[in-house]
């Protein structure tokens, strides 16, 4: 495998030297060929057991780090290299109106970066060293910062390209501190050495180091501000493959860490459900309040990170109380809920772009009507929306289920503690649930029901094939996981099985695996009624009169498109609940009452993400402002310094005459 | 298959007892108990006006609704008969079969642009979204009193276990139930389907553009719904090991009962103020939580 990757990096290479027009289809080649090398062994591994270790001759100097591949590496390849494809695809169109404007040195830089993105999340998946992983997971930062600044002429999103570098950088930090306090004598690191480490040691600390260096990249809230203004920045097709794929590493690298834990197992698993909670319900709430169309996806990216957490943490809590129900839902659902989230999350930005690229806003407030102009688009955001909210029969029901499952068969034999931390559990997924359907039918709503708000949307027409065929992809997998589980859960149990190396008992797979028979059953039911209603509903109606006409408007019949419920007004009540925690801020000007005639005014709602605010902004605004105080003493006058170091050698004479120091 | 032919034969009966119960109460003569069910027919045989703003959404909406609320079925046990295809955790599946609808019931408003729809559609999804957690929390705790997980095997375990305070739970949830059936059906004190200012209204407000074949969909959804928390509710109250006939009379007794404690409710109780719902559905989940901290001690995890 190593050697033919070398060969494409060459060939990536030659990006540069091709003709402007022809460099996305020459990437989107190469790319192609690497996915088919690299998705052959995942596929060979995740088909037969025990891990495959092919060592070979590396690009860094000295080192030979161990690389090797097992099922979970092969489970994420699989998964890297699905929406790859589909990006890259996509990507030959949403760039295409790009191409007279910008400069053919950015499209090579462009394309060079996605295809390192790309080759970078799978080596990440195969390295076992830690220096080597270091190395790459760098490269990985820094491709997909040139991907966030390729409209990088606007001010805002080079700084938010800055802002997304600067936090990884934070992350990379924590992530080196715990590869180095785990390292062995000889100086080697990686998770090999990492297990040895926990074996004799504290396990809660270092644990915690990887956790906030991977939860970075992953966007679990409280460390998650990066990711809300980098996905709307960055172009579509790349916040697809971010937000379906590359935030998954930072999950990869939790279970990594994780399946080397061998002690404080109660209380990781305790933080890690606590935190996914949070993420979980406090983003689809944020989420609801976004005016952005692609920061509202950006923020249930948060949501389904806290999902799929929820899963991780039910699995460890399993782990630690020896309940095997709890491990091997838990642990399914929450890597199964890996797959489903890029699927359904590429193709909800996917089409978000589509959406963008016809209509030039990504204000939820001036779309309306768009599913009579792009009718494709229209329905595959409506899968994309279904599937997030968890609805059968789609792929997102399947994971939320083994999850909830998982919470509902372990309530019955736990103590009293365990019952209520389960019980949280089971209540956070279900708002969770909820709310994104109240998210959901919001955006799919104001985007494209009702009549257009603006003039862009009126104008919107169908993008092109190009840009629709690679969403059909991820649907047909949707749709195949929703309609058909046991071929893709069996396989993940045993990746969860190999993962933390237990036995996944007969007794408690084959009922999962027939409960999950019955629901394609019943979700076959549910599709077989749902057309044979159709069809009788086009029968009988085909003979009865069926007049057009203006929707009821209480009599008033000459309303507007001005007169819809906005995205808004949808959120509002919502967000009078929840204002608490969301802050949203209302600025209008009030009618006078000697206004016989009101003139035209302005209404401004903007929502601030509380937890941004309170726990960097004003902080980090302290802490500046303080030191804006002390740089009194910075006045640029050679005698203030000479003064200055005087007054400390004087302070150091006088502390040491008196033994102070 | 006989626990869906009794649902749907009491689901034909259920808006006509109401609305008996209504007008005796208010001293009308009123309609006949299979009125509801003759509208119906005049709508099926009716012509229908469909906004120019609608897309296929709009006509997709009520099908979708019914058929996921016959789906429903499925699951639904009846005495000591097992649904169809019971399964682990199939009150999961229930819920989110219950959500799929709603979810086409909303766009399905949102579809035709009207300011009412919209209001109408939201408020919908905002109390949808505030009951869910009370309808898993009452699972959850009869999944931890029963130890089994599918409505199926929860109501045949419920009272067999020979523990007498099950009555208890048994009552709770039956409140709880008759609750939560009145949120998802938009019936007093959250909603007032007899209101006429569409301002005031939530389900109503939101299948105004609806007529003819379509609405008598809607129509239709809407009584299988009551029927099936009906079912729900008789069998969190009578145990599945007595007597079948027995219990098919109770069945229809307890159906009879549900629908007139909906007509007296709409009788006497006035509309909570809309933005109150909110409270108010919260307050089910913390009713909820309660009954789920009654069985911890009732199986002696909280004090032994």
């Amino acid at each position: 495998m190593i050697s033919q990757f070398f060969f494409i990096f060459i060939a990536a290479l030659l990006v540069f030297f091709i003709p402007s027009r022809w460099k996305g289809a020459y990437t989107a080649l190469i790319l192609t060929s690497g996915i088919l090398i690299t998705s052959i062994p995942a596929i060979r591994i995740l088909a037969t057991a025990g891990a495959l270790v092919p060592a070979g001759e590396w690009l860094f100097s000295g080192a030979l780090p161990a690389i090797s591949i097992d099922r979970l590496a092969g489970f994420f390849i699989l998964i890297i290299n699905l929406t790859s494809l589909t990006s890259i695809f996509y990507a030959l169109g949403y760039l295409r109106p790009y191409s007279p404007r910008i400069n053919p040195m950015r499209f090579s830089i462009h394309y060079f970066s996605y295809f390192w993105l790309w080759a970078s999340m799978i080596l990440l998946t195969v390295i076992r060293d830690g220096y080597a992983f270091l190395v790459v997971w760098e490269f990985m930062t820094l491709s997909s910062f040139l991907l966030v600044v390729f409209e990088g002429d606007e001010r805002k999103t080079l700084k938010t390209g800055i802002n997304y570098l600067i936090q990884m950088h934070i992350g990379l930090l924590f992530l080196m501190v715990g590869f180095l306090i785990t390292g062995d004598q000889a100086g080697r690191t990686g998770f090999d050495s990492l297990s040895v480490y926990f074996g004799n040691h504290d396990n809660l600390p270092v644990f915690i180091l990887f956790f906030i260096g991977f939860g970075i990249k992953a966007g679990f809230i409280p460390i998650h501000t990066w990711l809300p203004q980098a996905h709307p920045a960055a172009p579509s097709h790349v916040s697809g493959l971010m937000s379906g794929v590359m935030i998954k590493m930072g999950i990869f690298g939790i279970l990594r860490v994780l399946s080397a834990v061998q002690s404080d197992l109660l209380t990781i698993g305790l933080i890690i459900l606590g935190i996914s909670l949070v993420s979980g319900v406090i983003g689809v709430m944020m989420a609801i309040v976004q005016h952005d169309l692609k920061r509202l996806l950006a923020y249930h990216s948060i949501e389904n990170i806290g999902i799929i957490g929820i899963g991780i943490g039910l699995g460890v809590i399993g782990l630690a109380v020896g309940n095997p129900v709890m491990q091997v839902l838990g642990f399914t659902g929450g890597l199964l809920h890996v797959l489903n989230h890029s699927l359904f999350k590429s193709v909800l930005f996917f089409s978000a772009g589509s959406v963008y690229t016809s209509t030039h806003t990504r204000n939820i407030e001036s779309f309306g009507g768009l599913i009579k102009r792009m009718p494709y688009t229209a329905i595959l955001f409506l899968i994309g929306s279904l599937a997030i909210c968890g609805l059968p029969p789609f792929n997102g029901f399947i994971s939320e289920y083994l999850i909830f499952s998982g919470l509902f068969k372990s309530l019955a034999g736990l103590n009293l503690y365990m019952s209520i931390v389960i019980l949280s559990g089971i209540i956070g997924l279900a708002l969770i649930g909820g709310l994104a359907l109240f998210c959901f039918t919001k955006a799919f709503g104001m985007v494209f029901l009702g009549e257009p708000r603006s003039e862009a949307a009126a104008k919107a027409h169908e993008v092109r094939p190009v840009m629709l065929i690679p969403q059909l992809l991820s649907v047909a997998a949707i749709l195949l996981i929703g309609l058909a589980p046991v071929l893709f859960v069996r396989p993940v149990m045993g990746i969860a099985g190999e993962v933390f190396n237990f036995q996944v008992p007969e007794e408690i797979s084959s009922p999962v695996l027939s409960n999950l028979g019955s629901i394609s059953i019943i979700a076959g039911i549910f599709i077989a009624l749902a057309a044979g209603l159709w069809v009788i509903r086009k029968a009988v109606t085909r003979n009865r009169q069926i007049t057009m006409g203006p929707t009821w408007g209480c009599g008033f019949t000459a309303g507007d498109e001005r007169q819809q419920y906005t995205a808004s007004s949808f959120a509002d009540n919502f967000a009078m609940l929840a204002n608490p925690l969301l802050r949203i801020k209302k600025e209008s000007d009030g009618i006078e009452e000697t206004e016989l005639f009101p003139r035209q005014r302005k209404f401004k709602t903007h929502s601030v993400d509380v937890i941004k605010r309170y726990l960097y902004d004003i902080p980090s605004d302290w802490f500046l402002s303080v030191l804006k105080k002390i740089a009194v003493m910075q006045t640029g006058q050679i005698q203030h310094y000479i003064l200055y170091a005087f007054v400390f050698m004087i302070l150091v004479f006088v502390l040491t005459f008196f033994n102070l120091i | 298959m006989i626990q869906i032919g009794l649902i749907l034969l009491a689901a034909l009966f259920f808006p006509g007892i109401i609305l008996r119960t209504k007008s005796i109460v208010s001293g009308r003569r009123g309609p006949g108990i299979l009125q509801p069910l003759k509208d119906i027919g005049v709508l099926f045989r009716k012509g229908s006006v469909i906004s120019q703003t609608t897309s296929w959404i709009f006509q997709a909406a009520p099908v979708i609704g019914l058929a996921a609320i016959m789906t429903s079925l499925l699951v639904i046990p009846f005495a000591n008969f097992k649904a169809l295809l019971p399964f682990e955790a199939d009150f999961v599946f229930f819920a989110y079969l219950m959500a799929i609808g709603k979810f086409f019931m909303i766009i399905g408003a949102l579809d035709t642009g009207s300011s009412f729809e919209g209001m109408g559609a939201n408020r919908e999804a905002l109390f949808s979204m505030l009951v869910e957690p009370a309808f898993l929390i009452l699972m959850g705790t009869f999944a931890m009193l029963t130890g089994y997980t599918s409505f199926s095997a929860i109501f045949s375990a419920f009272h067999m276990d020979g523990n007498p305070y099950a009555f208890i739970y048994g009552l709770i949830s039956f409140y709880l139930l008759v609750q939560i059936a009145m949120i998802e059906n938009s019936r007093m004190p959250v909603d007032d389907p007899k209101t006429h200012l569409e301002l005031t209204m939530i389900h109503e407000v939101m299948i105004l553009d609806y007529s003819g074949f379509d609405k008598a969909l809607i129509h239709l959804a809407t009584y299988v719904k009551f029927a099936v928390y009906g079912s729900l509710i008789c069998s969190s109250l009578v145990p599945a090991g007595w007597n079948t006939a027995l219990q098919a009379g109770l069945f229809f007794i307890i159906q009879m009962v549900f629908a007139i404690i909906i007509g007296l409710a709409e009788s006497f109780r006035g509309r909570n103020k809309m933005f109150r719902n909110s409270q108010f559905i919260l307050t089910l989940s913390a009713i909820a939580l309660l009954a789920f901290v009654v069985v911890l001690i009732l199986t002696q995890k909280l004090i032994n």
